[in-house]
C-alpha cells in the first residue's frame, strides 16, 4: 500500500460479449505522467477509460486511487478526477458560460475564472453563446475548457483530438504539458501522435 | 462452521455447482412426486368434502400453494438480486433472474385456478376480490422484471438491473398489497374471505401444507434446471463447459 | 448538506428549469395530452352527466397517470444522449441527492402544471366544487410520488432503445396504490365523506418515496452507464 497519490490496476480484466478484451492488466500512472492507450477500433480502449473511471465494473481485478480501491473512496477519487468522453456533455440550449458553470457545480473548482478559461482554449468571446451553434470542434474546447475550471489531479481523456484542428491541438498538448508539469496525471487515449514536452509518456497498446 | 463456509464457496463455483446440482435434481424429483401423490390423494380422495362448497373447495390444494408461491418466490428473488448486486456474487444473480418466470408461472397458476374457484362460488370468472387482484398486480410485476432482463443485451447490467427493480418491487409489494385491500373493502364491503378459515379440519389441512411443501421442492427443481441451463450458456467459452460437452 | 453539495443541487435544478424554459413549446405536450385524454372520455362514454360526474376522479387520476408516464422519458434522455449524465455520475456529490434534483425540476415542469389544469377538467366533467379542492390537493400530494417512482424506471429503462414500452410495464403496477387513495378521496369528497386518511396515506407515500426512491434510481443510472 503506497500512500503517494497515484492510479494503480491490479489484474484487471474486461469482457464484452464472450471476448475477453484484455486481462491481467498492471500499470501504475504517477504524478508527472502520462500514459497514452493505443491499439485497433474494438480493442477495449473505452471500455478500459470507464473501468478507470468506475463507470464500468471490470470483470476481473481492481482499480486503486492512493492505494484503494477506488469502491472504497469513490467520492475522494471523483474529487481527483475528471473525464471527457466520446460525449461532450455540453447541452446545446444552454450557452457556453452556463454549461461551465454547471461542470463547475458538480466538482471541485481550481479558480480559474470561466473567461481565462475560455481564453486558453482559443473560444474568448464566445461565453454567451448557445451551445447549439457551436461547430463539433468548439464543443470539444467547450469540454476541454472544463478541465481548467476543476481542481483534478487526474484527466482520464477519450479521444481528446476528436475535430480539433491543428492549431487547437497545438494549444491543447500545451494545456496538457502544463497540467503534467505541475503534478498532473493524463490517461488517454488519441489516434493521433502526441508532443508532450518534459514529461514521461508511457504507451500501452491493447491490441499487442 | 468451516465445513459449512467452504461448501457454500465450493457451490459458488459453476463446475462445481453442475456437477452437485446433477446429483440432486433425481432425488429431489422423487421427493416431489412423492408429496405431490400423497398431497392430491389426501386433498381430492380422503379430505370429506365441504358441507357449503360441496366438491368445489378442493381446488384450494392448488390454488393457495400456488398463491404462496408466488409470493415466496418474489421474495427470495429480491433477496438473490440483492445479495448479487452487494457482495457480487455471480449465482445470487442467476437465482434471481432464472426465479423470475417461475413465480410468474405459479401467479399465473394462482390467477386461473382463482378464477376456477370463483365461477361456482360468486357465478363469475372474474371478482375484483382482494386477493386476486393482488395477484393479477403481481403478475405484472413479474412481467417487468422478465421484460427488463429481456430486453438489456448486457446480460452482467441486466441482473443489476433485475435486483434493484425486484428490491423496489419488494419494498412496494406490502404497500399495494394494503392498499388494494383498503379499495376493496371500501368498494364492496368486506369480502367473506374464503381462505382463511378460522377453523379448518385436520384431514383438510395436512394435505394443503403437503401440497405446500411439494410446490417447494417443485421450484427448487426447477430453479436448479434453468440455473444449470444459464450457467451453460453464460459460461459457454469457459474449459469446464467444453470438457462437459466434449469440444475439447 | 454541505456547502458545495447545496450548490450543485441548486445549480442542476436551476439548470433543468431554465433548459425547460428554452425548450417551452415541447414541455407543454404532456399537459395538452393530459387534457386531450380527459376531453376524449365523454366521446367514449356518451354525454351523460351523472356518469361522467361519477367517473370524474378515475378519469382524472388516470389521465394524470398516462401524462406522468409520457413525460418521464424527458428526466434522464436527453442527458444520457449528450452525455452529461456521465458528468452527473462522477461527481463527487452523492447522486441520489443530485437524481432529486433532477425529479423536483422534472415535477416542476410537469406535474405542477396538471395540478392548475386539474380544476378547468373537473368542471368539465360536473365535479363540485369542494371535491375539487380535494382533488387539486391530491394532485399536489401524488404527481410527486409519480416523478419519484418513474424516475427509477427511466434510470433503468434510458439506455434501451426499446424502453418506452417496457418503463409502462415496470411504473403502472407501482402507481396503483397512489391511484387507489387519490381518486377515492375525490370520490369520498364528492360522496360528503372526510378523506383525512386517504391524503394521510397519500402524504406518507410521498415522504417514503422522497426518503426511498432516489437511492435506486442512482444505482439504476450507475447501471445504465456501464
Amino acid at each position: 500500500m503506497s500512500d503517494i497519490v497515484s492510479l494503480e490496476t491490479r489484474n484487471l480484466e474486461c469482457i464484452r460479449d464472450d471476448r475477453v478484451l484484455f486481462s491481467q492488466l498492471n500499470f501504475s500512472v504517477k504524478p508527472h505522467q502520462a500514459l497514452i492507450l493505443e491499439g485497433d477500433n474494438g480493442c477495449g480502449k473505452t471500455s478500459l477509460l470507464r473501468i478507470l473511471c468506475g463507470i464500468r465494473l471490470p470483470d476481473q481485478g481492481q482499480v486503486m486511487w492512493n492505494g484503494l480501491s477506488i469502491q472504497e473512496s469513490i467520492s475522494e477519487y471523483y474529487q481527483d478526477m475528471v473525464y471527457v468522453g466520446h460525449l461532450d456533455g455540453v447541452k446545446g440550449d444552454l450557452s457556453v458560460a452556463e454549461n461551465l458553470r454547471m461542470c463547475t457545480a458538480l466538482g471541485s473548482r481550481s479558480g480559474m475564472s470561466i473567461e481565462d478559461a475560455l481564453n486558453k482554449v482559443s473560444l474568448s468571446g464566445y461565453e454567451d453563446v448557445r451551445a447549439q451553434v457551436l461547430s463539433a470542434g468548439q464543443r470539444r474546447r467547450v469540454a476541454l475548457a472544463s478541465l481548467l475550471l476543476k481542481r483534478c489531479s487526474l484527466w482520464i481523456l477519450d479521444e481528446p483530438f476528436t475535430a480539433l484542428d491543428r492549431t487547437s491541438r497545438g494549444v491543447f498538448e500545451n494545456i496538457m504539458s502544463r497540467h503534467l508539469n505541475q503534478g498532473g496525471m493524463i490517461i488517454l487515449t488519441s489516434h493521433h501522435s502526441i508532443n508532450l514536452t518534459d514529461s514521461s509518456v508511457y504507451v500501452i497498446n491493447l491490441s499487442a | 462452521m468451516n465445513i459449512v463456509m467452504k461448501w457454500i464457496h465450493l457451490l459458488g463455483s459453476p463446475p462445481y455447482f453442475y456437477r452437485f446440482s446433477g446429483k440432486l435434481l433425481p432425488w429431489l424429483t422423487v421427493i416431489c412426486v412423492g408429496l405431490l401423490v400423497w398431497g392430491l390423494y389426501g386433498g381430492l380422495v380422503q379430505a370429506p368434502a365441504d358441507y357449503q362448497q360441496s366438491d368445489a373447495f378442493r381446488i384450494i390444494y392448488v390454488h393457495v400453494p400456488a398463491a404462496w408461491m408466488s409470493l415466496f418466490i418474489y421474495v427470495s428473488m429480491a433477496i438473490a438480486g440483492a445479495i448479487g448486486i452487494i457482495w457480487h456474487v455471480k449465482m445470487a444473480e442467476i437465482v434471481c433472474i432464472t426465479s423470475a418466470p417461475i413465480g410468474a408461472m405459479f401467479t399465473f397458476l394462482a390467477l386461473v385456478t382463482g378464477s376456477l374457484w370463483g365461477k361456482p362460488m360468486w357465478g363469475t370468472w372474474w371478482v375484483w376480490d382482494a386477493r386476486l387482484t393482488s395477484e393479477l398486480i403481481l403478475l405484472f410485476l413479474y412481467f417487468g422484471v422478465i421484460a427488463l432482463y429481456r430486453a438489456i443485451e448486457d446480460k452482467r447490467m441486466a441482473a443489476r438491473a433485475v435486483a434493484i427493480l425486484a428490491l423496489v418491487g419488494l419494498v412496494n409489494i406490502p404497500i399495494i398489497h394494503y392498499s388494494v385491500e383498503w379499495w376493496n373493502t371500501l368498494h364492496q364491503g368486506p369480502t367473506v374471505t374464503k381462505f382463511d378459515k378460522p377453523s379448518m379440519a385436520t384431514s383438510m389441512l395436512i394435505p394443503l401444507l403437503v401440497m405446500a411443501i411439494a410446490f417447494k421442492v417443485y421450484y427448487f427443481i426447477a430453479l436448479l434446471l434453468r440455473m444449470r441451463t444459464e450457467l451453460l450458456q453464460r459460461e459457454r467459452n469457459s474449459k469446464w463447459v467444453k470438457e462437459l460437452v466434449g469440444l475439447s | 448538506m454541505n456547502d458545495s453539495l447545496y450548490l450543485a443541487f441548486w445549480s442542476l435544478l436551476r439548470r433543468d428549469l431554465l433548459i425547460t424554459y428554452r425548450n417551452r413549446a415541447q414541455a407543454i405536450n404532456p399537459l395538452l395530452f393530459f387534457v386531450l385524454v380527459v376531453i376524449l372520455f365523454p366521446f367514449g362514454v356518451g354525454p351523460d352527466v351523472v356518469l361522467l360526474k361519477t367517473m370524474a376522479p378515475g378519469i382524472i387520476w388516470v389521465a394524470a397517470l398516462l401524462a406522468a408516464l409520457l413525460s418521464l422519458d424527458s428526466i434522464f434522455r436527453s442527458d444520457f444522449d449528450d452525455g452529461f449524465l456521465e458528468q452527473l455520475v462522477l461527481s463527487p456529490h452523492a447522486l441520489s441527492v443530485l437524481v432529486l434534483a433532477k425529479v423536483i425540476a422534472h415535477w416542476l415542469v410537469s406535474g405542477f402544471p396538471l395540478v392548475l389544469v386539474a380544476p378547468l377538467l373537473a368542471v368539465f366533467l360536473g365535479m363540485p366544487a369542494d371535491a375539487i379542492a380535494v382533488l387539486v390537493l391530491t394532485l399536489l400530494l401524488g404527481t410527486p410520488v409519480l416523478s419519484l417512482i418513474g424516475a427509477i424506471g427511466v434510470a433503468l429503462t434510458v439506455g434501451l432503445r426499446q424502453g418506452g414500452i417496457i418503463l409502462a410495464l415496470l411504473v403502472f403496477p407501482l402507481y396503483i396504490p397512489v391511484l387507489i387513495f387519490a381518486s377515492n378521496a375525490v370520490q369520498m369528497a364528492m360522496a360528503g365523506f372526510a378523506v383525512s386518511a386517504q391524503l394521510s396515506m397519500l402524504a406518507a407515500l410521498l415522504l417514503l418515496a422522497l426518503a426511498l426512491a432516489p437511492l435506486p434510481a442512482a444505482a439504476a443510472l450507475r447501471m445504465s452507464l456501464s
